[in-house]
């Protein structure tokens, strides 16, 4: 239970960092670089390597590598629907999710599995 | 276009939109190690690259957006998704940077020490998104350049209004 507090914190503090980052830069499109910055990344690998070591942590970020593709293909779809069909944000970025575990465990499924 | 540093938009902010931003990070980072712990460090690594913070990040956005043209009397509702879209399309350049970080941290971590790795990987995901989201200026100014010298006075017309329309939006 500690430890998972622990993760929730210092991922918290980490992601608010970057996105505070993000809230001080223009062009949007440059501050949302921001958004795919690697602060969950940062506080597992953290956490990871103290408690289990960099083997383990070295094959999360071999796994990371597929959920970064996933990503890119998510925050593709939602902006090309944001911007060309102008629909409402929370639905799209909500639903666009099924875009990110497609992707990541379609992608997981064949290549490392 | 110039990035530059705004302090104006933090003003926009309220205290409990940090605080979901906050709960948001916190959450994902809390499950990826609740994913790791069940179903091994391969499933767990997927949710180091999840898209945490973006849903919430361009919902805010969308609200500022439309409060900033609400407060002038105009509909806000385009502005904001629009905006909202190109904060996206900023996430999805950042996201190439984010498979070269995934990329050093797995090919680095075991023979070298942990915090050189973590700054190194992190300055290379700086310097990768960077690079693309400039690469992507340049492709755009050039299209732009060419349509400029190629066309008639209508097309460049239309060309200009359709880019200004889309460089408003990403002020």
């Amino acid at each position: 239970m500690t430890e998972i507090l622990v993760r929730f914190v210092v991922g918290g503090v980490v992601v608010s960092a970057f996105a505070l980052l993000g809230d001080l830069l223009k062009p949007k499109s440059f501050a949302g670089l921001f958004g795919a910055a690697p602060s969950v990344a940062l506080a597992t690998l953290l956490l990871t390597v103290s408690k289990q070591g960099k083997e383990y942590a070295s094959l999360e970020a071999r796994s990371m590598l597929i959920g970064a593709i996933a990503f890119f293909f998510y925050a593709l779809v939602v902006s090309r629907l944001l911007i060309r069909r102008k629909l409402p944000v929370l639905p799209v970025t909500g639903f666009s999710m099924a875009v990110w575990f497609a992707c990541a465990f379609g992608c997981w499924n064949a290549v490392l599995r | 276009m110039k990035v530059k540093f705004d302090t104006g938009g933090l003003g926009l902010s309220r205290w409990y939109e940090y605080v979901i931003r906050f709960v948001f990070g916190g959450t994902i980072t809390a499950l990826t190690g609740i994913a790791a712990q069940h179903y091994g460090a391969e499933i767990g690594g997927l949710f180091m690259a999840f898209p945490a913070i973006l849903p919430a990040a361009a919902t805010l956005i969308d609200r500022h957006e439309r409060e900033k043209k609400e407060r002038d009397g105009l509909d806000g509702t385009q502005r904001g998704r629009v905006t909202a879209g190109a904060d996206a399309a900023g996430a999805a350049m950042g996201s190439i940077g984010l498979m070269v970080f995934g990329l050093i941290v797995w090919l680095k971590l075991t023979n070298s020490l942990l915090s050189l790795v973590l700054v190194g990987a992190t300055l290379a995901w700086l310097a990768a998104s960077v690079m693309v989201w400039e690469l992507r200026e340049t492709l755009y100014r050039r299209i732009r350049a060419r349509l400029h010298a190629a066309s008639g006075h209508g097309l460049h017309a239309a060309a200009q209004r359709g880019s200004s329309t889309h460089r408003r939006f990403d002020e």
